[in-house]
């Protein structure tokens, strides 16, 4: 982790990122306390659709909410569930990877049929199918289902690594001298794969995101009334020559951490995975 | 006998992270003249493959020629060339063959086309006459079945083939000059004498002037006309080759023929030379094969210049001053 | 070489098969009625609920119907949309020629102006240009292309009426073909411009990551000796051998687009499956969503093994072995 750190600062992009993101995060944590609720009406006569202004830097939309406090507590929305979704990919992702390379045999070639199969099927369409086949979905199930449908292509690399590292000499050797051949293998894999991972995780949050963004603009994702930035902007459609402010913060933030997460995972992967990129 | 090329007090240099630069070729002169083969030999490291580069100004980026060095080919200053005209020379006056002719073939065009666009590269031509004498090339280097070849594929043809298609691209422009860099190196010993065949009856018949690079003393008795011993960035001996190996006398030679086994003679212990090779971006000062010389001396402290030994031979030693 | 291209397509179907087995049992092994879309399954008497789906096949057990699912598939039939209440399969045919209009003239755009933009950015590495390019295409990535839609169709579209902001075609323009043709174009501009800023990112990275590792091998070396000039060096002998890893990089590529083109053709209102696909969502049209997704999920395989094959075709060290 501390690694990491180090190798995103190298370049001027990876500085960049991680300092909006830092930004940001402080922003999600803090910046509640300091702003107006979201969910508060101001004066609906007067305070509807005002352009951004000393009392409102980024407006308010068109049920006369602050589109600044509603782009925070989108923030905390949009980084929990990435956050999340990603640490269960990877987690999945490491998992089964595992199991199918040191397995191998049939279970290994059935999971990687299935890899292949589901691989196919782009995300969202995956995501679309599911979300929509029940009445209601909670959050909670959001992040699973995001989570369980991005452990693919990690689950390859791991299965890849540990693969190999079962053909190793060091571990028969390692073996023949009474070593348990399971934890040679897994702090072997443990170290071997730590850069990818963080790498995939990197670029998998600003993935999840705009995943998750588009889900709320279809109305799939987050549920209103829990501000998310996809659903700001599909509820800033019939605003938008009036008010265009309603619609352009929310989609700024979008763009902007994902390009830092973006840039971070690019600085990472320069460092940490020279031969994945 | 006319001079094809004059090399003299070539230095390249490449920049290292603190900034300053250092001098993996530094100060080597040689001359060609039309129809000889000279033989750069050395071990890796010592330069060689960078002085040929150089010829052409392909020395690879970030390093560079420096200023005060000389490469004249016959009335060109080489240095003074740009774009066009720099381009002109490479294949036209000097040809060059490389170590591995797997990987200095491009994979995805046939091995006529290769050298059909070596020809049209520096002549008008059309397409078939330039396949017409992409297969007369063949044929010159010694391919059986010319014609049929000049469909295949690089990776369809054998180390030794391959090596001779590399030598028909360097032939295709008709250069004054052929420069072969470690050519059999990469070839199995018994193709090995067939290239060096093929390149000297080449030489022969058109007259033209080889620099032969290698670390390999064999491949130079016998083929080379001449020879320039290479060390750290240097030359410290050179002779004709007969001269040279009657009589070795840079202790850097000498070192280098006891690590030689020989067939005639007695069976003696092969004696390596003690110590490695100094990385380019650490020279040693004075002599910069003090370190390694079991006859190095005080004066071994300054750094020697080129001193005459014998006829037409130089070394550069201060034991030079000792003998007659 | 032709046994191969049989193992190939082999694997390519399998991988189909198993696609679509997923599709299947993820809708039919979620929680949720799929009648409750019709809004009525509270208000529906049992006889009229066991008629329902009897004609849906709800009541078989599961492995029954996904037979006949596939039975039906090999017929070509995908069931009948709930919304619009005719053969999905139709319904996607009817969509299918927009969305591969849309489709490919942003791969187009991208494969010509991505990779020269790629193949540009190796040559002059790390460069002013170099560095600008992938900060701008990485902020192209990183947009959320049913914003970047809105916009682009809010400003050109709309307030200075430059090019029309949705839609496929003007109704109201008459004429011969070529007015016909022209307004079409005049349509595609606005779609194609959104989806392929947010994905030549791709072509341009792995170009560029081609080309630098091309550039350093010995041939290169070989060319320039030989005296050919920079130009051909760099495009007749670099290029055509940094193509190949862009090529099979096509397959793993065409999920994005479409992706992609579910939010820009809803934006565009552009007549296409993406719109299809997220207006079935809306309607809970999980006959048509699925007939999507298994249509998307031929697509990409196609794609997938086209490319392939493209690659073995070009490069002759496979092609001939």
């Amino acid at each position: 982790m501390a690694a990491g750190f180090r190798a995103a600062r190298r370049t001027p992009g990876g500085r960049a990122g991680l300092a909006f993101l830092f930004f940001l995060v402080l922003l999600a944590l803090f910046g509640p306390l300091l702003l107006p609720d979201p969910f508060h009406q101001f004066d609906l006569l007067e305070a509807s659709n005002t352009a951004p202004g000393p009392d409102h830097p980024f407006g308010t939309d068109q049920l006369s909410r602050d589109v600044l406090s509603r782009v925070v507590s989108g923030a905390r929305i949009s980084l929990a569930v990435a956050a999340l979704a990603v640490a269960l990919s990877v987690t999945l992702g490491a998992g089964i990877g595992l199991v199918a390379g040191y397995w191998g045999g049939p279970v290994d070639a059935t999971l990687m049929r299935l890899v292949d199969g589901a691989l196919a099927i782009p995300r969202l369409f995956l995501l679309l199918l599911v979300l929509s086949v029940p009445e209601r979905v909670p959050l909670f199930a959001l992040i699973l289902l995001i989570g369980a449908t991005g452990w693919f292509t990690t689950g390859r690399v791991v299965r890849a690594e540990t693969l190999r590292l079962r053909e190793e000499t060091f571990v028969r050797a390692a073996e023949a001298l009474g070593a348990s051949r399971r934890r040679i293998i897994f702090r072997h894999l443990l170290v071997n794969t730590a850069g990818p991972l963080l790498v995939a995780a990197t670029l998998g949050v600003g993935d999840v995101i705009l995943l998750e963004a588009g889900l709320s603009y279809l109305g799939l994702g987050v549920q209103p009334p829990t501000p998310s930035w996809g659903g700001m902007i599909m509820d800033a459609r019939p605003v938008l020559e009036a008010a265009p402010w309603v619609g352009i913060f929310p989609g700024l933030a979008i763009t902007l951490t994902v390009l830092a997460t973006n840039l971070v995972g690019d600085a990472l992967r320069e460092a940490l995975d020279p031969r994945g990129a | 006998m006319t001079r094809v090329l004059d090399v003299r007090d070539l230095r390249v240099s490449f920049p290292t992270s603190a900034g300053r630069r250092f001098h993996p070729v530094d100060g080597v002169s040689f001359t060609l003249d039309r129809g000889e083969t000279l033989a750069l030999v050395g071990e890796s490291g010592c330069g060689k493959s960078l002085t040929s580069l150089a010829l052409v100004r392909l020395v690879p980026a970030p390093g560079r020629v420096d200023a005060g060095s000389t490469i004249r080919l016959g009335d060109t200053d080489v240095l003074a060339l740009e774009g066009e005209a720099l381009r002109r020379i490479r294949g036209k006056r000097i040809g060059m063959i490389f170590q591995d002719p797997m990987t200095s073939l491009n994979p995805v065009f046939t091995v006529g086309d290769q050298i059909a666009e070596g020809v049209r590269a520096h002549a008008r031509m059309s397409r078939a006459d330039a396949r017409e004498r992409a297969r007369a090339l063949l044929q010159e280097v010694g391919i059986p079945d010319p014609a049929g070849r000049l469909d295949a594929y690089p990776h369809q043809l054998s180390g030794g083939m391959r090596q001779r298609v590399m030598i028909a691209i360097a032939l295709a422009a008709e250069p004054e000059i052929l420069v072969a860099d470690e050519p059999t190196t990469a070839l199995d010993v018994t193709v090995q004498a067939q290239i060096l065949e093929v390149l000297d009856e080449l030489r022969r018949r058109r007259g033209m002037a080889v620099l032969l690079i290698t670390h390999d003393l064999g491949i130079v008795a016998g083929r080379a006309d001449r020879v320039a011993v290479m060390y750290a960035g240097q030359i410290v001996e050179e002779a004709p080759t007969l001269e040279l190996f009657e009589h070795p006398s840079h202790p850097y030679t000498q070192g280098l023929f006891a690590s030689v086994p020989r067939i005639t003679g007695p069976v003696t212990r092969l004696t390596p030379i003690g110590g490695t090779v100094p990385p380019p971006t650490a020279w040693p000062s004075g002599c910069r094969f003090r370190p390694r010389c079991p006859q190095a001396f005080e004066k071994s402290e300054r750094p020697p210049e080129l001193l005459p030994v014998g006829p037409a031979h130089r070394m550069r030693c201060w034991l030079a001053e000792r003998s007659g | 070489m032709a046994r191969w291209l049989a193992r190939r397509t082999a694997q390519a179907l399998l991988t189909l098969l198993v696609a679509i087995v997923l599709l299947f049992l993820l809708t039919h092994l979620l929680p949720g009625d799929p009648m409750a879309r019709e809004g009525m399954a509270h208000s529906l008497s049992a006889a009229q609920r066991e008629a329902l789906d009897a004609r849906y096949g709800l009541d078989r057990p599961m492995l029954a119907q996904l037979v006949a699912f596939l039975a039906g598939l090999l017929r070509g039939d995908l069931g009948t949309s709930f919304e619009y209440g005719r053969p999905v399969t139709t319904l996607l045919a009817e969509r299918l020629p927009a969305t591969l209009l849309l489709g490919g003239s942003v791969l187009l755009l991208n494969f010509t102006v991505g990779l020269w933009l790629g193949v540009r950015q190796a040559v002059r590495k790390d460069s002013a240009e170099d560095r600008w390019l992938t900060a701008l295409s990485l902020a192209g990535y990183s947009t959320p292309s049913f914003w970047l839609g809105l916009v682009l169709a809010a400003t050109i579209g709309v307030r200075w009426h430059l090019l029309p902001p949705a839609g496929m075609r003007d109704p109201l323009v008459s004429g011969g073909l070529l007015a016909q043709t022209a307004d079409l174009l005049r349509h595609l501009v606005l779609p194609v411009l959104t989806l392929s800023l947010v994905s030549i990112a791709g072509a341009m990275r792995y170009q560029r990551t081609a080309m630098l590792e091309t550039l350093h091998l010995p041939f290169i070396l070989t060319a320039r000796a030989k005296g050919l000039s920079e130009r051909q060096v760099t495009w007749r002998h670099a290029w055509r051998n940094a193509l190949f890893p862009v090529l099979t990089l096509f397959g793993l590529w065409l999920p994005i687009l479409v992706t992609g083109s579910v939010f820009v053709e809803s934006v565009f209102a552009w007549p296409g499956l993406g719109s299809l696909a997220a207006a079935a969502v809306g309607s809970r049209d999980y006959p048509l969503l699925i007939g999507a997704s298994v249509l998307v999920a031929a697509i990409v395989i196609a794609a997938s093994l086209l490319s392939d094959i493209a690659y073995a075709c070009l490069d002759p060290r496979v092609r001939l072995s």
